[in-house]
């Protein structure tokens, strides 16, 4: 049954592509959270499919004060390093499929 | 998740959730999960659910569901209760199925839950998100009758509309009465948005015309943000009585329009009473609330801690530092999902990190936020310390006018989300 569950994953991935309920792989904690704001049309942007590296940079930017915010300063202050890393991981994979 | 044909969806998640999710004890047959209530918190869950190739049944009682989130702009004229309201046909497409009954009962050693019709449904887990239910017990004279003279406009809909029809209608000079609760309640910020609101259509609309803020409180919710917008744009028009200034309301006589507190008495044209709530009546029936109204959860999995196999989400639980928002309910029912997906599975669930995100408008174009990042501590969900807090104080218009941008980005986005 283990063995079965990652093609079937998959399966429901390709039926249901990505978004707030992507179904493939237990999303990271926290980052469920994001797409409460971030989707495509919205003004805060789509995360699926950008780089971990983006992602990674501009919460590392926000954190830190350098990348001007009304919100996500005080958002990414709730993410370490390797929260914000597994969080920019899963987005940048959502976008891949 | 839009425009692929729902048969094929069930076709092939049927058969995937009875492979990755039947457990030995089962023999094969693919547990199921009821959720009940399609708001923000239930919907989200459901869906959710369904794209993880659960089984799920999705009870809601409504036709449409009418979001509060954002409907105080509704109760000045801004925009219509139809921007509030969304149907649940989409939801039917979603991969799961959608019954419209009330949820009249549970047993939760049988796991079953019936309907108003009389239909019994069995569950493997429970996810109940049934919102609040306003107390018309705990203001004398406040009951379900005095809520067609002095709406509480706190469940959206027709209450929303016959508030915004008294404002609209009160004569110049006028006085409105608005009270709010103590703690804890739907929307902590909600009655100092209205009351910012209110006072910017007095001020705009009804020259001379004062507001009246009752306040069973005397801290609340971006307080310092909510007064130092007042003194500026509402000096002559908002007064806020708090709890140390006889702000609680202590009865009210709907035929006279007077509202009492123990020290004086105030005279409406308009009022508006939001009583104190609890969770949603079948959270109570099914044994999850405790003797505050509300529901005591698992932080990390939203499970009861009066009911096993029961989940409870949204407004209706007591979720520590996290508010009862839209918010909220929607990364709650993210969060919960996963986890149920996980314990059918027999896989334990992580301990998970939860977003809030709240705007308010203190007028139109002006607008402000309140954020926190939420973590199970000692048994209850805790900022994150260093996360989270109000906008700045000195922040400049510009700054204000994004926040209401933002605001309303964020409801397309979330309504699409769970209701698209």
């Amino acid at each position: 049954m283990r063995a079965a569950r990652p093609v079937l994953a998959a399966l429901a991935a390709l039926v249901f592509g990505t978004g707030a309920c992507a179904a493939e792989m237990r999303p990271p904690p926290g980052a469920s959270s994001c797409t409460g704001c971030h989707a495509e049309g919205a003004a805060m942007g789509r995360l699926e499919g950008r780089s971990e590296a983006e992602i990674v940079a501009a919460l590392d930017a926000f954190r830190s004060g350098t990348r001007p915010a009304t919100l996500m300063n005080r958002i990414a202050k709730g993410f370490d390093a390797q929260e914000s890393r597994a969080i920019a991981a899963w987005f940048a994979a959502q976008g891949a499929r | 998740m839009r425009g692929t044909p729902s048969v094929s969806r069930r076709t092939i998640l049927g058969g995937a959730a009875a492979v990755a999710l039947a457990r030995p004890a089962l023999g094969g047959t693919p547990p199921r999960v009821v959720v009940v209530g399609a708001g923000f918190g239930g919907a989200t869950a459901a869906r959710c659910l369904a794209a993880g190739g659960v089984d799920v049944t999705l009870v809601e009682a409504s036709e449409r569901y009418v979001a509060c989130t954002g409907s105080n702009a509704v109760v000045i004229g801004l925009r219509g209760i139809e921007a509030q309201t969304f149907r649940h046909d989409a939801l039917g497409r979603a991969g799961l199925r959608f019954v419209r009954a009330t949820a009249e009962a549970v047993d939760p050693a049988a796991r079953r839950v019936r309907l108003g019709d009389g239909t019994v449904l069995a569950y493997d887990r429970l996810i109940l998100s049934p919102g609040i239910e306003l107390r018309f017990d705990a203001v004398p004279g406040y009951d379900a009758g005095a809520a067609e003279a002095m709406p509480h406009a706190w469940k959206a809909g027709e209450q929303t509309v016959r508030l915004a029809r008294q404002l609209a209608a009160m004569p110049e000079g006028g006085t409105v009465v608005l009270s709010a609760p103590a703690n804890p309640y739907r929307c902590p910020p909600g009655p100092y948005e209205r009351a910012s609101l209110i006072a910017h259509f007095l001020k705009t609309r009804k020259p001379r015309a004062k507001l009246i803020l009752l306040d069973a409180k005397d801290t609340f919710s971006k307080q310092r943000l909510f007064e130092a917008a007042w003194a500026k744009l509402y000096p002559d028009v908002l007064e806020h009585v708090p709890l140390a200034g006889g702000g609680q309301v202590s009865e009210v006589d709907p035929a006279a329009m007077i509202v009492r507190t123990d020290f004086a008495e105030y005279k409406a044209d308009v009022a508006c009473i939001i009583p104190p709530q609890r969770a949603g009546r079948i959270a109570a029936l099914a044994g999850c609330a405790d003797r505050s109204g509300w529901c005591p959860i698992d932080p990390a999995t939203f499970e009861s801690r009066l009911v096993p196999g029961i989940h409870v989400i949204g407004d209706a639980a007591i979720a520590g530092a996290m508010p009862k928002s839209a918010f909220s309910a929607n990364a709650q029912g993210k969060v919960c999902a996963q986890a149920v997906i996980d314990l059918l599975a027999g896989r334990e669930p992580e301990s998970p990190l939860l977003i809030n995100t709240c705007w308010s408008l203190v007028a139109p174009g002006y607008g402000i936020s309140v954020a926190g990042v939420f973590r199970p501590t000692d048994g209850l969900l805790a900022d994150v310390p260093g996360a989270g807090g109000i906008s700045p104080l000195d922040a400049p218009d510009a700054v204000r006018q994004q926040e209401a941008a933002y605001a309303e980005s964020w409801y397309r986005t979330i309504t699409r989300d769970v209701f698209g």
